[in-house]
C-alpha cells in the first residue's frame, strides 16, 4: 500500500465520517421537529404496551401509580404533574427506571427485559383501539 | 485446522469474553438500552485486519453465542446476533472495498451494530416506537466506533507478525 493509497483511504474515511455526521444531524433535526408539546396536556395519553399489545392507557393529566405485571416481572409506572416515569422495576438492568421522566408526545420508556414500552401519544385514538379490543 | 490456529481462536475468544465482562463493570450511567462502548469489537477488528475475513466471521459468531450463554439469555442472544452480525457484515464489506481505513470501518460497524439492535427491538417489541432511540444510538455508535477504531489501529500496528503466522 503506497502513500497515495493511504491518502485516498484517509479522504474516503473523512467522506464516510462526514456522511455519518450529516445523517445524524438530519435524524436529530427530524426528532426535534416532530417533538411537540401539546397545547393541552389533557389530550396526551400514556399507552402501555407489552409484547407489542396495548394493555393499558392512562391520561397524562391524571396523577396515579400503576403496577404493570407480566410473566417477565413488574414495573411501577407513575404519572405525576404531567410526566410519566418508571419508578421501580425488578428487571436486571433497571434502565427503564434510569430513563427518567417523559412528557412529550412521541417520547417513550422502554424495558427490554420485560418487553415493555410506555409511550406518550398525542391523541387518544391509539388508546381507544387498545381498550376496546 | 492446525494447533496454532486453535490456540489463536481460543485466545481471542477468551479475550472477547473478558472484554464483555469488563464492559459490564463500567457503571451503567447510560440511560438508553443498547448504548455501550463495544470493547469486544476490538477482537473482531483485530481478526479482520490481522487474520482474515473467515476468521473474523467465525470469531464474531463464537463470541456472540458464548457471551450470551454466559452473561445473558435467549433475548440478549437475539439482540447480540442482530447487532453483531450486521456490524460484522458492514465492516467486512467496507474493508473489502479497500477504500476505507480502520476508523471508518469501525465507525460504520459501531453504528450498524446499534441499527441492528434497534431493528431487532422493533421486531421483538412489535412497535416502531423504538426507532426514536436511533437518534441517541446513532451518536453513541459513532463515538464508540471512533474510540474502538483508534484503539484497534494502535493495537494492530503493535502486534508482532509472528503471532498470526
Amino acid at each position: 500500500m503506497g502513500e497515495g493509497q493511504g491518502n485516498r483511504n484517509r479522504k474516503n474515511d473523512l467522506i464516510l465520517l462526514a456522511a455519518v455526521v450529516l445523517a445524524g444531524l438530519a435524524l436529530t433535526a427530524v426528532y426535534f421537529a416532530s417533538r411537540t408539546e401539546a397545547a393541552d396536556p389533557a389530550a396526551l395519553t400514556v399507552v402501555v404496551r407489552q409484547d407489542g399489545e396495548v394493555t393499558a392507557a392512562y391520561p397524562l393529566s391524571q396523577d396515579g401509580s400503576y403496577l404493570i405485571e407480566s410473566e417477565e416481572g413488574t414495573n411501577r409506572l407513575v404519572i405525576e404533574d404531567g410526566a410519566a416515569c418508571i419508578e421501580d422495576a425488578d428487571c436486571p438492568d433497571r434502565l427503564c427506571v434510569k430513563q427518567g421522566k417523559i412528557r412529550y408526545a412521541g417520547d417513550s420508556l422502554i424495558c427490554l427485559p420485560h418487553s415493555l414500552v410506555v409511550e406518550i401519544t398525542g391523541s387518544d385514538e391509539l388508546a381507544l383501539d387498545g381498550v376496546t379490543k | 485446522m492446525g494447533a496454532r490456529r486453535v490456540a489463536r481462536y481460543g485466545l481471542l475468544v477468551a479475550l472477547a469474553m473478558v472484554l464483555s465482562y469488563v464492559e459490564t463493570l463500567i457503571p451503567a450511567f447510560f440511560a438508553v438500552p443498547g448504548m455501550k462502548l463495544g470493547l469486544t469489537n476490538l477482537v473482531v477488528m483485530i481478526a479482520l485486519y490481522r487474520m482474515g475475513s473467515r476468521d473474523a466471521i467465525i470469531l464474531n459468531l463464537l463470541r456472540i453465542v458464548l457471551v450470551s450463554m454466559t452473561f445473558g439469555n435467549a433475548f440478549s442472544l437475539l439482540y447480540s446476533l442482530a447487532g453483531g452480525l450486521l456490524s460484522g457484515a458492514v465492516m467486512l464489506l467496507l474493508k473489502r472495498t479497500g477504500r476505507f481505513g480502520m476508523m471508518a470501518v469501525s465507525v460504520a460497524g459501531g453504528i450498524a451494530h446499534n441499527v441492528g439492535q434497534i431493528l431487532m427491538a422493533m421486531v421483538l417489541l412489535e412497535t416502531r416506537q423504538v426507532g426514536y432511540y436511533l437518534l441517541v444510538l446513532w451518536w453513541s455508535g459513532l463515538a464508540a466506533g471512533l474510540v474502538i477504531g483508534l484503539v484497534s489501529y494502535e493495537i494492530t500496528k503493535r502486534l508482532p507478525e509472528s503471532l498470526f503466522r
